[in-house]
């Protein structure tokens, strides 16, 4: 029997990379009838689906974040490692480490096996299961931070900045932006593993997704609303907003606050310039330079195709390595108001 | 180096002064002699190190990285140190970066063939904030909008008001790297430096800026009116002890003007505007821009673009301090001592006679030729004070000139702005209907503005040549400027004096830009 290549069976379709003797997309960015969603960022899971496959924690931040209406017509839990058959493919996720939730698609078909990252990171996050690779023999792979510019500091010295800069401006609250969903939550925690006790106010829009953390056992310690807080509250405190949000009404209120901003983009200076941030926090939630080619290599991938990000170079660096390596189109995603979307130009 | 470097990465991203100052103190108050002192004369252009180019940079990554990737980064990321930084390989977060001082004596020993071995090997103990801190520390480039005043400000709050910054100006020039006798003064543990045997700088007297309304309310018989020079504020000082040249932020500037240091056989400290002349005629700024560029002048240099002063105030004849006396009475001992000493290189800044609200304004206004940029209003009776008093000195410009050019091409910016296209060459139509560059633009436009100009010159690029963008002959920038004047260095014949974005034309189509011909009869006819 001849082994058919990936790319026979696994498509780039309109609506997403599509599966096709399994029947159903990945990450589709339209409404289509059967999705696999690896994590639950909107550019990943869309509203309006059909028969939604997708871990617990995904499919409960999908209805926190879409509605229950518009998250599915129907939602199948799928336990990590544990392996489904979807017409004749057979198909389980791994934990991305990226949010919680978030997996990795692993499917065989044929005696070939291919594993969509979606998006991950390889550093240590108390709010979500780390990553875990998978041997495979096509890896895709998403490229977000696919320079060798980055490389992302330990998360813990970034929040050593943040103590530093409250004990340097102690009457400054410091208004930090990050995203809702992952970022905002794993902010908390690293601060609560430094020994930060103090309450954390949160703009309106941060609280629904904490408390749903908390749920699936993911304390996240003393939360107060920003809308309740007082001038006095807020002196020296730490507030957390989407980056969107940093200037509007709820956080005006804020007198002469220190404004910081998490993501993997301030790195770069310019950019972080360009945010008119005070203070930037290199804190990403995508796997840096190192880490994608370390997990290249771990999955003993011959082939690796990849999907949005600095493509080219880490195909370059893969193919230095005798790794084939291809980019896949898939227009679309990095399009939320998130760490994705900050490097768009 | 990394309590430095921690310095260095939130001074870049902090613009409030207060901020700035907090952050600055810290530092001086928690860095140990004698790293925090060489901290501070990085700061405020103290040192003379040996340094490297950037084409010794670029061979120390060439050789422990891949070109291609070294290429997609530094597009990325459009500053080669902080590329630089971020890409080179290992680095050791938790290992032991050398020390300020250290490196600082090394390079001060150093020669410049073995620099680039030792910065490598200092590269490899620093993680990536410190390697930036380094690097541009080497390159010379820091830029992090800390003028000397401000550290002196910082130095001043170091001493909890027992020292004020004044009194640090007047000792500063007696100092050296890395201040240990500054330190111990401030902190209470010595004496005051004594700062004979060095001459010193004296805070300058500054102008506001004169709005209408403001001119409005002036009577004018309690002022004295200048000219406003295009050149360099400058403070000449000499004496028995010595002479020196110091700019307006203090800094001494004294080696880069050979010619006028030499013509200061005289025990007085003045107040006066460095300018190029040639024959009695003030030559374009961009001359004198020469002259500044170069720390060590070539004897051709100092001939062909010969500096000279046009004095306007005197803070000291011999010890004696006249910075109490009114303006009247400083004008008189300056011109009497002029007329005595008939220094070389220099001449009196006339009094331009004021009479009447209407003819200043007309003088002001008039004022295009090269070398005066407008008028400044002194009160009669102020005295000579540091910094800059509310209501004594103004200084009024006369209004900018503005044309409508297109965008030609783009280039990414650096330091400050690196990945974003923020330098514009723009043109203007020639009678043949030809687009001839007329200039360059990297100021004047909002934060909001440079992003709309990043996207629009992706979004139009036609052609690229290494960092340089051909955009779509589509977009009509306003660009306001000083004055204009022929040159032969530009192919359209013309210089704009530091011109900058005014407002983008979306509103207006690219046919409708100004033509060269209009600009050139902005130029006087005595300026051919």
């Amino acid at each position: 029997m001849t082994v058919p290549a990936a790319e026979t069976w696994l498509q780039v379709r309109p609506q997403g990379l599509y599966c096709v003797p399994g029947d159903f997309f990945i990450d589709p960015l339209r409404a289509v009838p059967r999705p696999v969603i690896t994590h639950a960022h909107a550019d990943h899971a869309r509203p309006g689906h059909g028969a939604v496959l997708a871990s617990a924690e995904t499919l409960a931040l999908m209805r926190a974040r879409l509605g229950a209406g518009a998250a599915g017509a129907s939602q199948q839990p799928a336990g990590l490692g544990e392996a489904l058959t979807l017409g004749e493919v057979r198909l389980w996720l791994a934990p991305a480490g990226h949010v919680l939730g978030s997996a990795q698609v692993a499917m065989e078909y044929r005696g070939r096996r291919v594993v969509v990252s979606g998006d991950y990171k390889r550093a240590a996050d108390p709010t979500c299961a780390g990553f875990e690779p998978v041997r495979c023999d096509v890896f895709v792979t998403e490229a977000t931070f696919a320079l060798p510019v980055f490389r992302h500091p330990p998360a813990g010295r970034e929040i050593a900045k943040l103590l530093a800069s409250l004990a340097l401006f102690p009457e400054r609250s410091h208004l930090i932006g990050c995203y809702a969903l992952g970022k905002c939550q794993r902010v908390i925690a690293l601060l609560r593993q430094a020994g930060w006790q103090r309450p954390i106010y949160l703009h309106g829009a941060l609280m629904p997704l904490c408390r749903l953390y908390e749920a699936f056992g993911v304390p996240l310690g003393d939360l107060r609303p920003l809308a309740g807080a007082t001038r006095a509250d807020l002196a020296g405190a730490i507030v957390l907003a989407p980056p969107s949000a940093q200037t509007d009404r709820g956080t005006g209120r804020l007198t002469d606050p220190v404004t910081a901003l998490t993501s993997g983009w301030m790195q770069v200076r310019a950019r972080a310039r360009a945010r008119g941030v005070e203070l930037p926090l290199v804190i990403s939630d995508h796997a840096d330079w190192d880490a994608l080619n370390a997990t290249i290599d771990e999955t003993g991938a011959a082939e690796v195709w990849v999907t949005h990000g600095a493509e080219a170079a880490l195909i370059h660096a893969a193919t230095r390595r005798g790794v084939r390596a291809r980019a896949l189109r898939l227009v679309g995603y990095g399009e939320e108001a998130g760490e994705d979307g900050g490097g768009r130009q | 180096m990394r309590p430095f470097a921690a310095l260095l990465e939130r001074l870049a991203f902090t613009h409030a002064r207060g901020a700035k100052l907090a952050l600055l103190q810290r530092y001086f108050a928690a860095t140990p002699d004698p790293d925090r002192g060489f901290g501070l004369a990085a700061l405020t252009g103290g040192l003379r190190l040996a340094t490297a180019r950037p084409a010794q940079i670029r061979a120390l990554i060439a050789a422990r990285t891949d070109p291609e990737l070294f290429a997609f980064s530094y597009d990325h990321v459009g500053d080669l140190a902080e590329t630089v930084a971020l890409m080179w390989p290992g680095g050791s977060p938790g290992g032991e970066p050398p020390g300020l001082a250290e490196v600082i004596g090394e390079l001060e020993r150093a020669p410049r063939s073995e620099v680039p071995a030792r910065l490598a090997a200092w590269l490899d103990r620093c993680d990536a904030s410190e390697r930036l801190a380094l690097l541009k520390l080497i390159t010379g480039g820091l830029r992090v909008g800390v003028s000397a005043r401000l550290a002196k400000v910082a130095l001043a709050g170091l001493g909890d008001g027992r020292v004020s910054v004044e009194e640090i100006e007047e000792v500063w020039h007696a100092l050296a790297p890395p201040y240990g006798a500054l330190f111990a003064w401030l902190e209470g543990r010595g004496e005051r430096p004594d700062p004979a045997g060095a001459p010193s700088f004296r805070p300058p007297m500054l102008a506001h800026p004169l709005e209408a309304e403001d001119f409005a309310r002036l009577d004018l018989a309690d002022y004295r009116a200048e000219w406003k020079w295009d050149g360099v504020r400058v403070q000449l000082a000499a004496g028995p002890r010595g002479r020196a040249l110091f700019s307006r932020g203090a800094e001494d500037i004294s080696a880069a003007f050979p010619d006028i240091v030499a013509a200061m056989a005289f025990a007085a400290v003045l107040d006066g505007e460095l300018l190029v002349v040639r024959e009695g005629a003030v030559a374009p700024f961009a001359d004198l821009q020469q002259r500044l560029n170069r720390k060590a002048p070539s004897a051709r240099l100092l001939a062909s673009h010969p500096a000279c002063v046009h004095l306007y105030d005197m803070l000291f004849e011999g010890e004696e301090d006249l910075r109490a006396l009114p303006f009247d009475a400083r004008r008189a001992r300056l011109e009497a001592w002029f007329a005595r000493a008939r220094p070389a290189r220099m001449a009196l800044s006339p009094l331009v006679p004021v009479s009447g609200r209407a003819a200043l304004a007309a003088l002001r206004d008039g004022a295009r030729e090269a070398g005066i940029e407008g008028l400044m209003l002194k009160r009669a009776d102020s005295p000579y004070l540091a910094g800059r008093p509310k209501g004594l000195w103004w200084k009024w410009k006369r209004a900018p000139l503005s044309i409508d050019a297109v965008m030609l091409y783009a280039q990414h910016g650096h330091g400050r702005r690196g990945g974003l296209y923020s330098d514009y060459t723009f043109g203007l139509w020639r009678d043949d209907g030809v687009l001839v560059p007329v200039g360059k633009a990297y100021s004047g436009f909002t934060d909001a503005e440079l992003t709309f100009l990043d996207r629009w010159i992706r979004a139009h690029t036609v052609a690229r040549f290494g960092p340089v963008r051909e955009v779509e002959k589509a977009l009509v920038l306003e660009v306001a400027f000083d004055a204009v004047q022929r040159s032969s260095r530009h192919k359209s014949g013309v210089a704009l004096r530091f011109p900058r974005i005014s407002r983008i034309r979306t509103d207006k189509p690219a046919a409708e830009a100004d033509r060269l011909a209009t600009l050139l009869r902005l130029i006087g006819p005595g300026d051919d």
